[in-house]
C-alpha cells in the first residue's frame, strides 16, 4: 500500500539528508520524495510517498516527528487530496510514426515540447497512475529517457497541512 | 570585542557547566585557549571516546548535561562510539568538535571529517556552525534539545575560523525557540483515565520499569504507585535502581540475562505496565508471546517507542514522573492476595544457586556482599560482558545508582563513566566493575584518574577470557574458543603501580571482601583484581 505524507521542514541545508538518512536507516521504502520551498520561504515542504503497511507509515510519521527541523507531518488520506507528478518523456519516433505518437499525446493530454527527426519529447503532469499509463502507451515506440519529479500533493478544499494565521 | 571561542566558553558558563572532558587538537585550539581564562575545569582524558563516556557518567550522576570536546577528524570520529552509547541509553550530552576552516570544508584537508554527517544516526540533533553570531542561539538550543523530551546527545561542530572571528558583544538568549520541537510532558487525561480503568480490572498486573523512570525523576512516584497497589515490579537493565533491590515487590531484572521470577511474572501477567522501557530485544525476546495473554499500557516520553516493538493497548505519551503522579492521585486498586502470593513464591523458588569454584572468587556472591559494605548512595558502574550480568543481577542498593551501557553494550564504559560520576559526586563512593577484557579497553584512563586524583575504585573480574563470547562459543559454536583467550601473564598490579594506584589481587571471597574493605577505606583510586573461574556462567 502507498501512503502520501506532507512534511513541513525548516528550510535549512542538511535537513534533506536528515530525512533521507532516517528512511534508509530504519529500512523504510521511499517511492518518491519531492521537496520545494513552501508559502513561507523559511519553510520547505516535502511530499513523500512511502510503500508499506499501517505499522510502517505510523513509524515513519513518528520517526519524522523526532527530527528536530521537522515542523509538521501529515499523512494524506486517499480521496482527500490531489496529487500530481511532472514527467518529461523522450520517445523514439520516426517521421512516419509522428501522427501515432501525437494521437497518444492528445488522448492523454500530454504536451509535445520537442521534436527532432528521430525523437519526440512529451511533457506530462498528472497522477503517478496516469503517468504509468502514458509510459506503457509509449513503450512500443522505444522510450529513450524519462525524467520524473516525484509526486507532490495538496489537500482538497480549505484544509492545509499547517494551520495558517493570516 | 569577543571572539567565537570566548563566546563558546561564555555559553557553557551561562549553562552552569563546571567540568568538561576533552582532548585538544589544532582546530579546537582557539576554544582551549579561551578556556584557560574560565573557571570551568577541564579533564584531559586519554582518548576521545572516553571523554563522551566520562560526560555520560557525569550526567547520570548529577543530572546536568555532561560536555565533551574533541578536535576535528580523528578526534571527532573517536567520539562517535561514546555518542552512540549515550544515544541508545537516552543520556543528554553536549559534544563540541573543532572543524577545519569553513572555506576549506569539503576539500578533504588535513584532519577533516564530516562529523555532523557521520553522527546523524547517533545524535538527537547536530549543528555545523557557519556563522559566529549563531553560536549563542546554537548553544542554547543544544542544551534545550539534549535535556528535554527524550534526552540525548547533541553535537556542535565549529570550524576554526568561526571560533576566531570577532564580534562586538555577547548576549545569551533566555529561551530556545524551535518551531518543530515541542515535547509533550503531561499525559493525556483521557488516556490516563482509560489506563486506570484497565488497571482496576486486571488480575495479574506487572510493572516494568525502564531507564526512562530514572531520567524523568519518577523513581519515587513509581515506588509509591507499586506500594499503593501492590503491583509487582520488574526492571530492565537501564531500570536497575528504580526499586530498592530488597523491596518485597521487586522481582529483579527481566530478559535473556535476567531473573527467572521476573520473566515468569511478565509471561503470566494479564496486564503489563511499561514505564519508560523500550522493549529491547534483550529484555523481551518475543513480545508477541506476552501480548497473547496481556494487555499493555505503555508510558513513554517518546511516541515513537510506543508500538515500535510491542503491540500497545493504551499508549500514554508523557513524562513518567508526571503521569505516575496523576496515577497516584487517582488510583483505588490493590492486587489480589493470590497474585501477590504467586509472585512471592516464584521469587523464592526460582533462584539459582551459583556454583563455587575452589581457588577463585565467586563473583555473584561477592557482588552481593560488596553491596552491603557500600553506603546507600554509592554509584556503581558496570561494564559489559559477563561482569555486567553478574553486577545487574547481584548489586543491591536502596538509594544508589547503577550505571551501565544497556543499549549499545560498549566495552570499556565503566572506568571513564566512573571517573565522570566521581567528579559529579565527589563525596560518594564510585565503583567501576569490569572484566579483564573491558579493563584493557580503557585502562589508559588510569592516567586521567591518577593525574587528576579522582578517587574511583576499580574492580576487575579477571577470568583471562572474553567470558561472554566464550560462553556463546560454548553454547552455540561447539566450544571452539576463537579469539577469546587473553594473556595470563599480564600483571595488572604492575600497571596500577606505574600510575601510583594501590592494588590487590585476590582469589577467594573471604580475601575479596577483606580487600574490598581496605579499598573502601583507602583514600583515592584503588584497583582490586578478583580472579574468577573461566567456567563461572553469566547467570
Amino acid at each position: 500500500m502507498k501512503y502520501t505524507l506532507s512534511v513541513l521542514v525548516e528550510n535549512h541545508p542538511g535537513v534533506l539528508s536528515k530525512v533521507s538518512g532516517l528512511f534508509s536507516r530504519r529500512g523504510f521504502n521511499i517511492d518518491s520524495l519531492a521537496v520545494g520551498v513552501a508559502e513561507d520561504p523559511t519553510i520547505s515542504r516535502m511530499t513523500i510517498v512511502v510503500n508499506g503497511d499501517e505499522y510502517v507509515v505510523e513509524q515513519v510519521e513518528k520517526q519524522l516527528n523526532k527530527v528536530i527541523p521537522v515542523i509538521k507531518v501529515k499523512t494524506l488520506h486517499n480521496g482527500d487530496f490531489i496529487s500530481r507528478e511532472l514527467s518529461l518523456i523522450k520517445v523514439s519516433c520516426k517521421a512516419s510514426q509522428r501522427p501515432d505518437v501525437m494521437k497518444i499525446a492528445e488522448l492523454m493530454q500530454a504536451r509535445i515540447i520537442d521534436v527532432s527527426t528521430t525523437c519526440m519529447t512529451l511533457e506530462f503532469s498528472d497522477t503517478s497512475e496516469r503517468t504509468e499509463t502514458l509510459i506503457s502507451l509509449l513503450h512500443p515506440y522505444g522510450i529513450r529517457e524519462i525524467v520524473r519529479t516525484g509526486t507532490v500533493a495538496i489537500e482538497k478544499g480549505a484544509s492545509t497541512a499547517r494551520k495558517i494565521s493570516i | 570585542m569577543i571572539n567565537g571561542a570566548q563566546i563558546m566558553v561564555k555559553c557553557l558558563e551561562n549553562e552552569g557547566v563546571s567540568v568538561v572532558f576533552g582532548y585538544p587538537g589544532a582546530t579546537i585550539c582557539p576554544f582551549y585557549d579561551a578556556l584557560m581564562d574560565s573557571s570551568i575545569r577541564h579533564i584531559l582524558v586519554r582518548q576521545e571516546q572516553n571523554a563522551a563516556h566520562a560526560a555520560s557518567g557525569y550526567t547520570r550522576s548529577c543530572g546536568k548535561p555532561g560536555v565533551c570536546i574533541a578536535t576535528s577528524g580523528p578526534g571527532a570520529t573517536n567520539l562517535i562510539t561514546g555518542l552512540a552509547t549515550a544515544y541508545m541509553d537516552s543520556i543528554p550530552l553536549i559534544a563540541i568538535t573543532g572543524q577545519v576552516r569553513s572555506d576549506l570544508l569539503g576539500r578533504d584537508v588535513f584532519q577533516e571529517a564530516d562529523i555532523t554527517g557521520s553522527c546523524e544516526p547517533f545524535t538527537k540533533h547536530s549543528y555545523l556552525v557557519k556563522n559566529t553570531a549563531d553560536l549563542p542561539r546554537v548553544f542554547k538550543e543544544a542544551f534545550h534539545i539534549a535535556t528535554t523530551g527524550r534526552p540525548g546527545p547533541v553535537l556542535i561542530d565549529i570550524p576554526i575560523d568561526i571560533q576566531q572571528h570577532e564580534l562586538p558583544d555577547f548576549t545569551y538568549p533566555e529561551k530556545a525557540e524551535i518551531i518543530g520541537y515541542k515535547p509533550r510532558t503531561q499525559g493525556h487525561p483521557l488516556q490516563i483515565k482509560k489506563a486506570l480503568e484497565l488497571i482496576s480490572h486486571s488480575e495479574r498486573p506487572v510493572i516494568c520499569a525502564g531507564g526512562g523512570v530514572l531520567s524523568s525523576g519518577g523513581k519515587r512516584e513509581l515506588v509509591a504507585f507499586a506500594e499503593a497497589t501492590g503491583i509487582p515490579v520488574v526492571s530492565t537493565m537501564m531500570g536497575i535502581g528504580v526499586m530498592p533491590s530488597e523491596h518485597p515487590l521487586y522481582l529483579g531484572m527481566l530478559g535473556s540475562h535476567g531473573l527467572k521470577a521476573a520473566n515468569r511474572a511478565i509471561h503470566e501477567a494479564d496486564l503489563l505496565i511499561l514505564c519508560g522501557a523500550r522493549v529491547g530485544d534483550r529484555a523481551v525476546a518475543s513480545p508477541n508471546q506476552i501480548t497473547e495473554k496481556a494487555k499493555v499500557i505503555h508510558i513513554d516520553i517518546d511516541p515513537a517507542e510506543i508500538g515500535k516493538n510491542m503491540t500497545v493497548h493504551i499508549p500514554i505519551v508523557g513524562n513518567i514522573h508526571l503521569v505516575l503522579k496523576s496515577f497516584n492521585e487517582k488510583i483505588h486498586y490493590h492486587v489480589s492476595d493470590q497474585w501477590t502470593a504467586t509472585v512471592q513464591e516464584w521469587k523464592e523458588t526460582l533462584r539459582s544457586v551459583p556454583p563455587v569454584f575452589e581457588g577463585y572468587v565467586e563473583p555473584r556472591s561477592f557482588i552481593r556482599e560488596l553491596s552491603s559494605l557500600l553506603p546507600s548512595k554509592s554509584i556503581y558502574v558496570a561494564d559489559v560482558g559477563q561482569n555486567q550480568i553478574w553486577s545487574a543481577n547481584n548489586f543491591r542498593t536502596t538509594a544508589g545508582r547503577f550505571l551501565t551501557t544497556g543499549g549499545m553494550g560498549t566495552m570499556g564504559y565503566s572506568i571513564p563513566a566512573a571517573l565522570g560520576a566521581k567528579l559529579a559526586r565527589p563525596t560518594r563512593p564510585v565503583l567501576a566493575v569490569c572484566g579483564d577484557g573491558s579493563f584493557q579497553m580503557s585502562m589508559n584512563e588510569l592516567g586521567t584518574i591518577a593525574q587528576n586524583h579522582i578517587g574511583v575504585k576499580i574492580i576487575v573480574m579477571r577470568n583471562v577470557r572474553l567470558g561472554m563470547v566464550r560462553e556463546l562459543q560454548d553454547n552455540l559454536y561447539q566450544g571452539r574458543h576463537s579469539a577469546t583467550i587473553l594473556d595470563e601473564t599480564l600483571d595488572f598490579q604492575k600497571i596500577a603501580e606505574a600510575y601510583g594506584i594501590p592494588s590487590q589481587m585476590v582469589s577467594n571471597n573471604e580475601d575479596a571482601i577483606k580487600a574490598a574493605k581496605t579499598m573502601l577505606e583507602t583514600d583515592g583510586a584503588y584497583l582490586l583484581i578478583c580472579n574468577v573461574s573461566p567456567d563461572t556462567p553469566s547467570i
